[in-house]
């Protein structure tokens, strides 16, 4: 579904991203691993075009989107829910979940997705009017992933959806991205949290330094020694 | 007492306009950061397109009335292009410049403008033709005229309508979620350069406005009549809080009203030293005033806030 070819991304001479190459298929979660500025979110931003790529291809369900405008990416069907959550402090609650329908005129299924996202998150229906700066870390990545899920993406990208979240926040929110998953959403997740990552996905992708330096099925890298030293602590 | 409450109706008349030319500097500034100061010269081309079109129609038979709301029509037009052109053609090549680039640039389109004026209608002032009956009232020892009762109704309603058209509507919420954070605001797939000229396209719809309303008030109207007022509304824009649309509301209207309190008794506060043509220094106190003690004006938000 995603496939990513010999991508390059440089800020100011600085590679970012060097020439990784990698695939997600339709209905697969797959996890990006790795340490603090290995790359990963600049991954993502390229994909979802908020950095210009320096080489490399992307192409989406067989479109080549790498060079698309980044209002763009999202009516192809790729929503991002963005590092640090980056919800509309001064929107509503609602706004902020309506929001992510912008692309879309269907009201009537429009409501109907609002309460599906309030039923994965009762929290977000009733702090509904207010403003979403006053809510709090896990309730704003709540309302990060239901903007997102608004959209009808077909595709979903996830920035570090646990980082900085209590652990009982963290719990909950993995809970309804593996429902979302399991409903067949195509989900490519970035972790800090290699274990979690590794729990909640079928495949993973090892990066450092801005490269991929290992991949394979999520449970046997759990087991791979080399990850266990490096990201599992052990 | 009669001339307190006097010069606070003229006070909320003038206000009115100066809160209506506020918004366009507020709302431009809330999405993008810049300052345009080319707006007061889109206010004043709005009152010499309004006086043309009002001077041929009226010279054609039209009744005063019909004639101004033509001329209101067509000014109001004609700025919507103007203030897109503008962000088309001088702010939109430097988005990602450093912050001063596009400043001097909007000086620059600002003396572009009022040459351009001079050229078109000339270095002479013009007068605008009455477009209202001169009716007026007595309420409680003051006065006031039909224009005046007109300016402030037709603000205040227009207010509400943009009021309506930012928090009810979906370009609305586009905007101020674009206000808050361009980026993100992208990725639900929000075009920020329709965003942005919706911002000057509306901003000087209400600038023709205010430009037909100033003309019709004061009866007279001059090439370089937006230098001042354009200073003035950026005043009231900076007072209640730059990037804030209740904010530039209540500037707006605050700042008529101190200045016309000031008018009022500045002669009687300095022994007759200074008279009313001073009115112009309270607007300045006002802004040094706000700059010194409270930068980000009445409703401003922290600075930070701006994603």
């Amino acid at each position: 579904m995603l496939e990513v070819t010999g991508l390059h991304v440089a800020y100011g001479g600085i590679q970012a991203v060097r020439s990784i190459t990698f695939h997600v298929n339709e209905g697969e979660t797959v996890a990006l691993i790795g340490a603090n500025g290995a790359g990963k979110t600049t991954t993502l931003k390229a994909i979802a075009r908020l950095v210009d790529a320096a080489g490399g291809d992307v192409h989406f369900r067989g479109e080549k989107i790498v060079h698309a405008a980044p209002h763009d990416i999202v009516r192809k069907g790729i929503a991002l829910v963005p590092e640090g959550r980056g919800v509309f402090p001064r929107l509503t609650v609602a706004e902020n979940l309506r929001i992510g329908a912008f692309i879309r005129n269907d009201a009537v299924d429009i409501e109907k997705d609002l309460e599906t996202i309030y039923g994965y998150f009762p929290r977000l229906r009733e702090r509904e009017d207010q403003l979403a700066g006053t809510l709090s870390g896990g309730e704003q990545q709540m309302l990060a992933i239901g903007r997102a899920l608004m959209s009808r993406p077909k595709m979903l990208l996830l920035d570090e959806p646990s980082m900085g979240l209590a652990p009982i926040m963290v719990h909950k929110i993995f809970e309804v991205i593996r429902a979302v998953a399991a409903a067949g959403m195509t989900v490519l997740l970035i972790e800090q949290n290699a274990r979690l990552a590794l729990e909640s996905s079928q495949r993973a992708y090892v990066m450092e330094s801005g490269e991929i330096t290992l991949n394979g099925a999520s449970t046997a890298l759990l087991h791979d020694p080399k990850v266990r030293a490096a990201y599992l602590g052990e | 007492m009669d001339i307190f409450l006097q010069q606070i109706i003229n006070g909320l008349v003038q206000g009115s306009i100066y809160a209506l030319v506020a918004l366009g500097y507020t709302m431009v500034y809330g999405i993008m950061g810049l300052i345009n100061f080319a707006h007061g010269e889109v206010v004043m081309i709005g009152t010499l397109v309004s006086i043309t079109v009002v001077g041929l129609l009226i010279g054609a038979g039209m009744p005063a009335g019909l004639a101004g709301l033509c001329g209101l029509v067509v000014a109001v037009l004609v700025c919507m292009g103007l203030g897109w052109s503008l962000e088309r053609v001088a702010y939109r090549p430097l988005r990602g410049a450093p912050r001063l680039t596009p400043l001097i640039t909007a000086i620059g389109m600002s003396i572009v403008l009022q040459n351009l004026a001079m050229i078109l209608w000339g270095r002479n002032y013009l007068t605008f033709p009455p477009l209202l009956p001169k009716v007026s009232f007595e309420l409680a020892g003051t006065h006031f005229t039909l224009v005046q009762v007109a300016i402030v109704a037709i603000s205040a309603a227009t207010m509400g309508g943009l009021l309506l058209l930012i928090y009810r509507t979906k370009l609305g919420m586009a905007m101020r979620a674009t206000a808050q954070n361009p980026a993100v605001a992208s990725l639900m797939g929000i075009n920020a350069n329709r965003v942005i000229a919706a911002a000057f396209v509306i901003g000087s719809a209400l600038g023709a406005l205010a430009g037909v309303m100033v003309g019709s008030y004061y009866e007279i109207a001059h090439y370089q009549m937006g230098f001042m007022l354009g200073l003035k509304a950026f005043t009231a824009a900076v007072l209640g809080g730059i990037g804030n649309l209740a904010g530039a509301m209540l500037g707006g209207v605050l700042l008529g009203i101190i200045e016309a309190l000031g008018a009022g008794y500045i002669g009687d506060l300095t022994g007759g030293f200074l008279g009313s043509h001073y009115q112009d220094i309270f607007a300045f106190v006002v802004l040094i005033g706000v700059l010194m003690f409270k930068p980000s004006g009445l409703f401003g938000e922290k600075a930070g806030d701006r994603a």
